[in-house]
């Protein structure tokens, strides 16, 4: 009896093309994200523009506000993306990278070549400097978070708290170092390591734009794959998944995409955690094919409107980040509590 | 008959133990005194800037060490988890909340105003998460301090928040940023109040280990657990208040010490404390010591010191009690 009701549901989840009926269900909560960020969007490039409509001035204050949107839709997209893969790679939903320490980790592997290489590290501009930079990060990411997933430590409580006095300690090695380097070093590394909502850096936003669509593309060709590992490393590889290896893989993306998001804005400890819990909230089923997509729509639409919402009904648009850190950690701490009364 | 044979040298072993950790620790104050850019040595001005500001700062580390280094323990006796301190638990963040409130809302309030309104935030924050743990029905050993760093972090979000709002955050920073850097005559006699705590401490300590046993057994040997409860949680309130107010936050400290005094020499509370107050002093010491010395003739501020070393040392226990 109830092995054929949950048939239905069952391939309505799993597998794509699924009756018209269920897949309905499944997208109109992307779509109305993907329509909550659209008009957010809309609302930030052309809301409170003092040139009349339509005419050169208004086109100019739109296209400068574009860089501030583009940045805003990369960090939302790649920190949701990174999430949702974060979640898969580790089989379970509390953790989020920026929790264990990726964020803080960026900011040491920066400090760090600043530290070492002195101003000079400024001087390798361009494509190499960034490659090297995500190698740096991406090696030392796997080499570590690798190490704590791999094997006997599936303790999750155990790897939480690692990951959270790991960022800690990361914290004070940067400061640290920070404190060491010249002022004209320091200069450096601040100009490249806080940027912020309001200002995005046109420079990286062809790189960002790169990085994440190649990204995106890769994972959405393996989603079938990504929907094996994470039913966790003994199903998985029962189902003939090189699990080693796909989380290793999945270690990287997340490694990458975090930089991305804190290279552009800063670090943000519980966006992606905040997303992640809405989209399994309003998600149908556990499919990559379904959440990947409303991770990202979700976390558009919520970065978007905390920005618009901040910028103009509060003129507090420095503190869009802030208020994300707040809603996402009492969000964090009920689902924790919740988990833990279980 | 047996006992009384062994129990002399036994006895005479511990306090020797102890008195080369004093002197230990006494060896460490001196460098403290003796390390500094200015040459006390050199003039007349030397001796005058000892009292200025080289004994303050000293007796400042003493007196901070010891004290978030015992409330620690007594976080960890209330909280019966060995893994709760001041930091975890979000009390210093509520402390730093309550300091930043009353300078923004009553600019007026002196130094000791500011410093009970910090206390007031500490304790409110610190019953906070003891009514969450009380709430928490499985309470794993690692839960427990997650649940308190995520509460810190939700609190110091509002913090920051606020300062923002009033463009606070460059002060925020200095203030909060654990240093000793500012303590000189004049400057640090409050700290004398967390004496006032460390020696509390000392003297309830019997009752909060009793309390550490649970609220049943508490009740059933005749200790009034709630009551131990509160004061023993205002006593960490004070502590991590006048700290945060005077030099900051002291990350991590109050975990790493009674805990490795305790993997050292067991978990008799009591005959634990004196230990416990001196490894407080000692490693802020040498945190402040480390931090004055590799960039001189400049510093490094104690809390940063403080958080990589601690960071590296929790971790450990954390790996060393899993094996266990």
């Amino acid at each position: 009896m109830t092995s054929t009701l949950a048939a239905p549901d069952v391939a309505a989840t799993g597998v794509e093309g699924a009756p018209g009926h269920s897949r309905w269900h499944r997208l109109w909560p992307i779509l109305a994200a993907l329509t909550l960020a659209v008009v957010f969007a809309i609302a930030i490039l052309s809301y409170d523009n003092p040139a009349p409509l339509g005419s050169a001035g208004y086109w100019i204050i739109v296209q400068s506000r574009l860089t501030a949107l583009a940045t805003i839709v990369f960090v939302a997209a790649s920190q949701a993306l990174a999430t949702v893969l974060f979640h898969t790679a580790t089989n379970n939903r509390i953790l989020t990278p920026s929790i264990l320490g990726f964020d803080a980790l960026y900011v040491l592997t920066q400090t760090a070549l600043v530290f070492v290489f002195g101003t000079a590290a400024s001087s390798l501009e361009g494509i190499p400097k960034i490659l090297a930079q995500s190698a740096l990060m991406v090696l030392f990411a796997t080499a570590l978070y690798g190490w704590l997933f791999s094997g006997k430590r599936q303790n999750l409580h155990l790897l939480l708290l690692v990951g959270v006095v790991l960022g800690i300690g990361f914290g004070s090695v940067s400061t640290l170092m920070q404190r060491l380097l010249t002022p004209s070093e320091f200069d450096v590394l601040s100009a490249r390591l806080f940027g912020s909502i309001g200002k995005g850096n046109p420079e990286y936003l062809p790189f960002a734009a790169g990085i994440v669509g190649a990204i995106l593309l890769f994972v959405w060709l393996r989603r079938r794959t990504y929907d094996v590992v994470a039913l966790g490393r003994d199903v998985a590889i029962g189902l003939g998944v090189n699990y080693q290896r796909e989380v290793r893989t999945i270690l990287i993306l997340v490694a990458v995409l975090v930089s991305v998001a804190v290279t552009m804005v800063g670090p943000m400890t519980f966006f992606g955690f905040l997303v992640a819990t809405l989209t399994y909230q309003f998600a149908r089923g556990d499919s990559h094919a379904e959440t990947i997509p409303l991770a990202i729509t979700i976390g558009l639409a919520t970065l978007l409107g905390a920005t618009f919402v901040l910028k103009h009904v509060f003129a507090a648009a420095g503190l869009v980040t802030v208020i994300i850190e707040f809603a996402g950690g009492v969000l964090f701490l009920v689902v924790l509590l919740r988990k833990g009364m279980r | 008959m047996l006992q009384t044979t062994i129990e002399p040298p036994r006895q005479k072993r511990r306090w020797r133990a102890l008195a080369t950790a004093i002197l230990v620790v006494c060896g460490l104050l001196v460098a403290s005194l003796a390390i500094g850019v200015y040459d006390i040595t050199a003039d007349d001005f030397g001796a005058e800037l000892v009292w200025i500001t080289r004994v303050p700062r000293t007796l400042a580390l003493v007196l901070a060490g010891a004290a978030i280094a015992t409330s620690g323990l007594v976080m960890q006796m209330l909280t019966q988890n060995r893994f709760v301190d001041a930091t975890t638990s979000g009390t210093t963040e509520w402390a730093a909340l309550g300091l930043l409130l009353s300078a923004l809302l009553l600019p007026d309030l002196g130094l000791v105003g500011k410093m009970v309104v910090a206390s007031c935030f500490a304790f409110a924050g610190a019953m906070l998460f003891m009514l969450i743990l009380s709430r928490v029905v499985i309470r794993s050993t690692l839960v427990v301090p997650l649940i308190g760093i995520m509460l810190g972090a939700v609190v110091s979000a509002a913090t920051t928040f606020l300062a923002a709002q009033f463009s606070l955050l460059q002060m925020l920073g200095t203030w909060f940023m654990g240093s000793f850097t500012q303590v000189v005559r004049g400057r640090y006699e409050v700290l004398w109040v967390v004496a006032v705590v460390t020696i509390l401490v000392f003297v309830l300590a019997d009752r909060i280990t009793v309390a550490g046993l649970g609220k049943d057994v508490a009740t059933s040997i005749g200790v009034n657990y709630q009551t131990i409860l509160v004061s023993g949680t205002a006593l960490v309130a004070v502590a991590a208040g006048v700290t945060v107010v005077v030099v900051g936050f002291l990350p991590l400290l109050g975990l790493v010490v009674p805990n490795i005094v305790s993997m050292v020499r067991g978990d008799n509370v009591r005959a634990n404390l004196p230990w416990v107050a001196l490894g407080g002093i000692a490693l802020v010491t040498l945190c402040d010591i480390i931090g004055r010395l590799i960039i001189r003739p400049f510093e490094v501020p104690v809390s940063m010191v403080l958080g990589l070393v601690g960071a590296v040392v929790f971790i450990a226990l954390l790996f060393r009690q899993q094996r266990a």
